[in-house]
């Protein structure tokens, strides 16, 4: 848990924060965000003491951070920053071995840790446990990052604008693993972004700020929903509705999907449809079960199975992953013109399909629970 | 496991090259105890000279007070060099930075010989004014490639350090000087090798070394006293130069 108490702090006359209060409950994300020069990193940074505050209190855990020699204090608090910090002279296992360290851990609990860590963030131990950070791409980096920081197990943590410097694809990802991480570990996050996307993906709780405090701190929904007031009502934007897609990811809606291989063609469509005569789409799938495009059974009934009734799949990223968020589904059901789209495991073996009907009835039901 | 040849930050053991060090103090020890060598070199290069070795000392002993000098005014100028310059570079001695730097420019725009001249009034002939004269000279290189070392490293490296707990000094020997030692070392090999340049002109207050072969080479019109105290100390430059290459090398294993 962390808790800041009227917590003011001060640049020379300007106050940065201004007598702020949050308490984080333990296991929950709380996302700071807010236009730049709002206090968001200042505010983080009084956590773990890299700042001093003028005045007010701030706990971890119940303890009072004052209670605590600066060093011991954040070698127990996770810290990830924005450009990452892992230090060039040391290969990804010392950087990661940085707090176990400084902990003085022995030998054989540090190494085991260190693969532990390297599995839980989806990197192989035996690959990159040597590596220099020179040697890694951008998202790898950070990774190692978000390893170094829970080395030692820290119940709280705090994150700095953490996937800011990725691009957009691997920021996805890293977001997606970071949720799969926090379900496991069910650490007490205190994080900064300027994306409200990621905030809403993310977060349990948001705390918009606006100079030096807090303006709302509540569930993505509910900031979504009643915006307390104008400013927050503009910070998050006309796209209300959309945004709030991002709160789901494709895994919770996703249907059974219908394939076939080109061996069993026709044939299994016929099968198909003698049970199933609603079926719109058909995924055809290659010898690994990989999607290779699709047959529209409109079509197949009108033209029959001599006809070109199937369309080839060529573009590589066609189609979603199950931690996609529905946001990403509409947007790509627009890009592609096309009303289903099919839902690919990582050696894009079709696992289930998402369709714009899905997505409108959870749009209705969010809808319905705003205006209540 | 596997290692990276090559790499900056190239692990794992070279005996290789420490042989090549042993091999160049080998080749300086043997030149400088071959007086035989030298007569037939310089004599054949100058065959009208009577004289073609420097009478008043042999090789080795023009080696060693040599080697004193260099030896003895480069530690002070690394020592205080690196010390002023990680002094700069804290919190505490931040302001300190200009004048400091103003100092050490000021001490290599003054020639080494004006220092030995101005100097031996004071302290004498000798040893002590030439060690003071290149103490000041070579300084400017150590420190200025120190700093230089040290204020390139990222303010998001020290930010890291910082929170995941490390302390000041902890910050210093871990992440900046680790970081910064290529370029200091860089600084330490170009001080040194001007050193055993301008130790030289030490000669001209009597203190001995290389210099004094090629001061009487040119007092007495000599060319091959000249090449005799000229050769030797450019051959101690390189082999002195080779080897702190070496170290830094050493430095960087893990």
């Amino acid at each position: 848990m962390i808790e800041l108490r009227s917590v003011t702090k001060k640049y020379g006359d300007q106050a940065a924060v201004m007598d702020l209060t949050l308490t984080v409950s333990e296991g929950e994300v709380c996302i700071l965000i807010g236009p730049s020069g709002c206090g968001k990193s200042t505010t983080i940074k009084l956590v773990n003491r890299m700042l001093e505050p003028e005045s007010g209190e701030i706990f971890v855990n119940g303890r009072n951070v004052r209670g605590f020699k600066p060093e011991f204090l954040r070698r127990r608090i996770g810290y990830v920053i924005q450009y990452v910090g892992l230090f060039p002279h040391m290969t990804v296992s010392d950087n990661i071995a940085v707090v176990p360290k400084l902990l003085s851990w022995e030998k054989g609990r540090i190494s085991n840790r260190v693969d532990e860590l390297l599995h839980m963030v989806g990197l192989r131990p035996e690959t990159y446990r040597h590596k220099y950070p020179h040697e890694l791409s951008g998202g790898e980096a950070q990774r190692i990052g978000v390893a170094r920081a829970l080395a030692s197990d820290p119940p709280v943590l705090l994150m700095d604008e953490p996937f800011g410097a990725v691009d957009p694809l691997n920021r996805e990802s890293l977001q997606a693993e970071f949720m799969k991480i926090q379900k496991e570990l069910q650490k007490t996050v205190l994080f900064v972004t300027h994306d409200l996307d990621e905030a809403i993906r993310l977060a349990d709780k948001i705390a918009l700020m606006r100079d030096g405090a807090i303006v709302q701190y509540d569930t993505p929904e509910n900031i979504l929903a009643h915006p307390a007031n104008r400013f927050v009502h503009d910070f998050v934007g006309t796209d209300r509705a959309l945004k709030r897609l991002s709160r789901y990811s494709v895994a919770t809606i996703m249907r059974r999907a219908y394939s076939l291989s080109m061996h069993d063609y026709p044939t299994t469509v016929h099968e198909y449809l003698k049970k199933q005569p609603w079926l719109r789409f058909l995924w055809i799938v290659g010898e690994k079960g990989e999607l290779r495009g699709w047959l529209d059974t409109r079509d197949f009934k009108e033209q029959g199975a001599e006809a070109e009734v199937i369309t080839e799949v060529k573009d590589p990223h066609f189609g979603l992953s199950d931690d996609s968020t529905l946001r990403d589904a509409l947007s790509r059901m627009l890009a592609e013109g096309v009303k289903v789209l099919p839902v690919l495991d990582r050696e894009r073996r079709v696992v289930g399909e998402i369709s714009l009907k899905d997505i409108e009835r959870v749009t209705e039901e969010v809808t319905e629970r705003w205006s209540e | 496991m596997e290692r990276i040849e090559g790499s900056f930050y190239t692990r794992g053991i070279h005996l290789s090259g420490w042989l090549y060090i042993l091999a160049l103090f080998s080749i300086l020890l043997f030149l400088v105890l071959n007086m035989g060598l030298w007569q037939h070199f310089l004599g054949f290069l100058f065959p009208k000279e009577s004289e073609v070795i420097y009478p008043r000392a042999d090789l080795f002993t023009l080696l060693r007070e040599h080697v004193r000098l260099v030896f003895v005014s480069s530690t002070a100028a690394v020592a205080v060099g690196v010390g002023a310059a990680l002094f700069v570079t804290r919190p505490f001695g931040k302001a300190f930075l200009p004048i400091v730097n103003d100092l050490s420019s000021l001490a290599q725009t003054i020639p080494p010989v004006a220092v030995l001249a101005l100097a031996v009034p004071f302290i004498g002939f000798g040893f002590k004014p030439t060690v003071l004269a290149l103490f000041l000279y070579s300084i400017l290189p150590v420190l200025r490639n120190t700093i230089s070392g040290i204020e390139s490293i990222s303010p998001n490296l020290i930010e890291a350090a910082f929170g995941m707990g490390m302390k000041r000094s902890q910050i210093l020997v871990k992440v900046e000087l680790p970081l910064a030692i290529k370029v200091i070392m860089a600084g330490i090999r170009t001080s040194v090798v001007i050193n055993v340049g301008t130790a030289t002109a030490g000669a001209v207050v009597g203190a001995g070394g290389f210099g004094a072969p090629i001061i009487s080479g040119l007092v007495r019109e000599n060319p091959a006293f000249v090449l005799e105290g000229a050769i030797s100390a450019a051959i101690l430059a390189f082999v002195l130069d080779q080897t702190l290459a070496k170290f830094e090398q050493s430095l960087f294993r893990g």
